[in-house]
């Protein structure tokens, strides 16, 4: 049982750095991004190239993985979301699933639909606690995403641009009336979400061996659901989504067969929607007219 | 005679346009972004190919089952989501859609992964043709009805549509029910066409294939989605001879679709222009004359069923000229007078991102 928390934890706590994304990005545009499931299966192949082929040092890979997967996250904002800025958010939504086809259906032109493995590049022990037992790459999932929740955390609260950050999400106009540019933020939000992404993307590549075109759309769809459980908009809402969906889906699958896993995602989803769809910490956000 | 290749083309067409006119129902008309079509589409196939193929009951007696079914899963799924608002209803119905194929890939009388065997062939041309003819002059019908014009008001400004009066929650699921029905019963034709299922054929990709014939074609014009699923049902065909690379891989190419169509014509390949994609007359009106087209408008539906004097057959656009000739006529004319300009407040902000 114990085993199973920690399973859920290293889940968790990848589906809340996807989670994050999308919560960053929903309180500046207000808007679901569909491409950022792609954006992590492009920060999984940014890394597994840069280590497998490059032979980059596990560190240097996944920080090539994360600056590169930023760099296509403002390219995708740059295209496909700025020229809709004043649209209809229909327009915008139909735009972003575009968006994600286009790049999943590439990376399948790219780099064919095989599944490649992606080994992780340093020995794994396992640590024996008891009956427990835990791979130091669980240890490394962990640390990875509390270290870059952390860094999130005090880019947002402490640092000038993540004032900017917190103004923008709170109201666009009033924040480029007192000087703050306001696409630059948004560009900014999208790069550090999608830096989030591919840093989840090469660990749960690593932790499975297995990197493909079509990883992205599970877990984006999950870490949406991550994302909505804990409260669309909020940061910490999205971490503690994240670690309940993980925990979730693992005692699921404990519980039930496995091939419902994906179900029970989707079931959770459902339910938080119609019950509270403002989520466990998100504000409730009314309508303007 | 035709070969078998385009006869086999033309059906695929005639089904492609029946699943382009049912989700341009829900999508089109009532502005409400359903990502989980094909689950419907599934359902109808899976629900009509199992009363053929294990019940042996006819196959007309199957089509229509497979229709009802898809209908009532559409009512199961359309209560709780479409009190969901766009990016969340959008999630929802793929989630739901997703659920729907995971259910049919677990069970047992569906054949689960290995899929559906031993359809007999019932569909035809003819069949396949006039199911589509049947769904495109019910659609005209449905759009020149009070129902229709309910759905457009609901698509162009939900809060005002509300504020005239309509129930905007049981129209949304109205128009998503019969949309899941039409879906079902090109499910029932697709099923003894082909002869044997599978449930990856009604996946998310198959939904966004028939969302691409969608917008291309244009969201809410009746012409545009059968012009688009003709037209996405031939290119893959047509390109296979140009370029095997661009048919291959055109998955690619309708996600650049949606997105170039959204960049460069919202509207699509013959849309009216005016689908709530891009900030129609109505939109940028204040609040106040939105409010005074409202009354005006329920104020011509309630003369046109006293009387009946209006001629039935003006359509939805020509109304909404109507309309808001008689607004700016009846008091709106305050435009730039102090009252709208007070009201409004925020009115602009409403189609902002």
């Amino acid at each position: 049982m114990l085993q199973q928390v920690v399973n859920g934890l290293t889940l968790g706590s990848s589906y809340a750095l996807i989670a994050l994304g999308y919560t960053m990005v929903y309180g500046v545009l207000r808007l679901i991004n569909f491409a950022h499931g792609e954006i992590y299966m492009a920060g999984a192949f940014i890394g597994l190239m840069a280590s497998q082929v490059a032979g980059l040092p596990f560190a240097v890979a996944m920080l090539t993985a994360m600056a590169g997967a930023a760099v296509v996250g403002v390219i995708v904002e740059r295209i496909a979301y700025r020229p809709l800025r004043k649209a209809p958010r229909l327009a915008v939504l139909i735009s972003a699933i575009g968006m994600s086809i286009f790049l999943r259906n590439l990376a399948l032109a790219l780099m064919g639909p095989q599944t490649r493995a992606f080994p992780i590049p340093f020995e794994v022990k396992q640590l024996h606690v008891g009956k427990l037992r835990i791979s130091s790459f669980d240890v490394l999932i962990l640390l990875t995403s509390v270290g870059l929740m952390i860094g999130l955390h005090f880019l947002v609260q402490k640092t000038k641009i993540g004032k900017a950050m917190r103004a923008v999400a709170e109201d666009k106009e009033t924040a480029s009336l007192m000087g703050i540019s306001v696409n630059r933020i948004i560009a900014f939000t999208f790069a550090i979400g999608s830096a989030l992404a591919a840093a989840a993307g090469v660990l749960i590549g690593m932790n499975f061996n297995a990197v493909d075109p079509s990883m992205g759309m599970m877990p984006g769809l999950k870490g949406f659901t991550a994302a909505v459980l804990g409260g669309v908009g909020s940061i910490p809402g999205a971490m503690l989504g994240g670690l309940l969906l993980g925990m979730a889906e693992v005692m699921g699958v404990a519980l039930l067969r496995s091939e419902w896993r994906d179900a029970i995602a989707f079931g959770i989803l459902a339910l938080v929607l119609l019950v509270k769809p403002s989520g466990i910490l998100g504000r409730n956000l009314q309508e303007k007219v | 005679m035709l070969s078998p290749y385009y006869y086999q083309l033309l059906v695929i067409a005639s089904i492609n346009v029946i699943m382009a006119l049912s989700l341009n129902l829900v999508t089109g008309c009532a502005g409400q972004l359903s990502l989980g079509h094909a689950a419907f589409m599934g359902i109808g196939a899976y629900t009509a190919g199992i009363l053929t193929a294990v019940y042996d009951l006819p196959f007309a007696v199957a089509l229509v089952a497979g229709g009802a079914v898809a209908a009532l899963f559409g009512l199961l799924v359309g209560i709780p989501t479409l009190r969901l608002k766009g990016d969340y209803l959008a999630i929802a119905t793929l989630g739901f859609g997703e659920i729907i194929r995971v259910a049919i890939l677990n069970m047992k009388i569906t054949g689960g992964p290995f899929g559906l065997r031993g359809i007999s062939k019932h569909t035809n041309l003819t069949i396949a043709a006039c199911a589509a003819v049947l769904v495109y002059w019910t659609m005209t019908r449905l759009m020149n009805s009070r129902f229709g014009r309910a759905l457009v008001a609901i698509r162009e400004d939900e809060v005002a549509a509300v504020a005239m009066g309509i129930d905007a929650t049981r129209h949304k699921v109205l128009a998503f029910v019969i949309g899941a029905g039409w879906a079902g019963i090109a499910g029932g034709l697709f099923a003894h066409w082909f002869r044997y299922l599978h449930p990856s054929s009604f996946a998310f990709g198959t939904s966004v294939e028939i969302l691409s014939m969608v917008v291309l074609g244009g969201m809410g014009s009746l012409e545009g989605s059968v012009l688009g699923a003709v037209v996405l049902t031939y290119a893959p065909e047509f390109l296979r001879g140009v370029s095997p690379f661009v048919s291959e891989h055109r998955m690619l190419f309708y996600g650049a679709l949606l997105v170039v169509m959204m960049l460069v014509r919202p509207q699509g390949l013959v849309g009216e222009g005016t689908t709530g994609l891009r900030g129609s007359k109505l939109r940028k009106l204040k609040v106040f004359e939105r409010f005074q087209i409202g009354k005006a408008r329920h104020g011509l539906a309630a003369t046109r069923k006293k009387s009946g004097n209006l001629k039935d057959s003006t359509d939805t656009c020509t109304v909404k000229e109507q309309v808001v000739d008689l607004a700016i006529g009846s008091g709106a004319g305050s435009k730039g007078a102090g009252v709208a300009g007070q009201v409004s407040g925020g009115g602009d902000e409403h189609a902002g991102a």
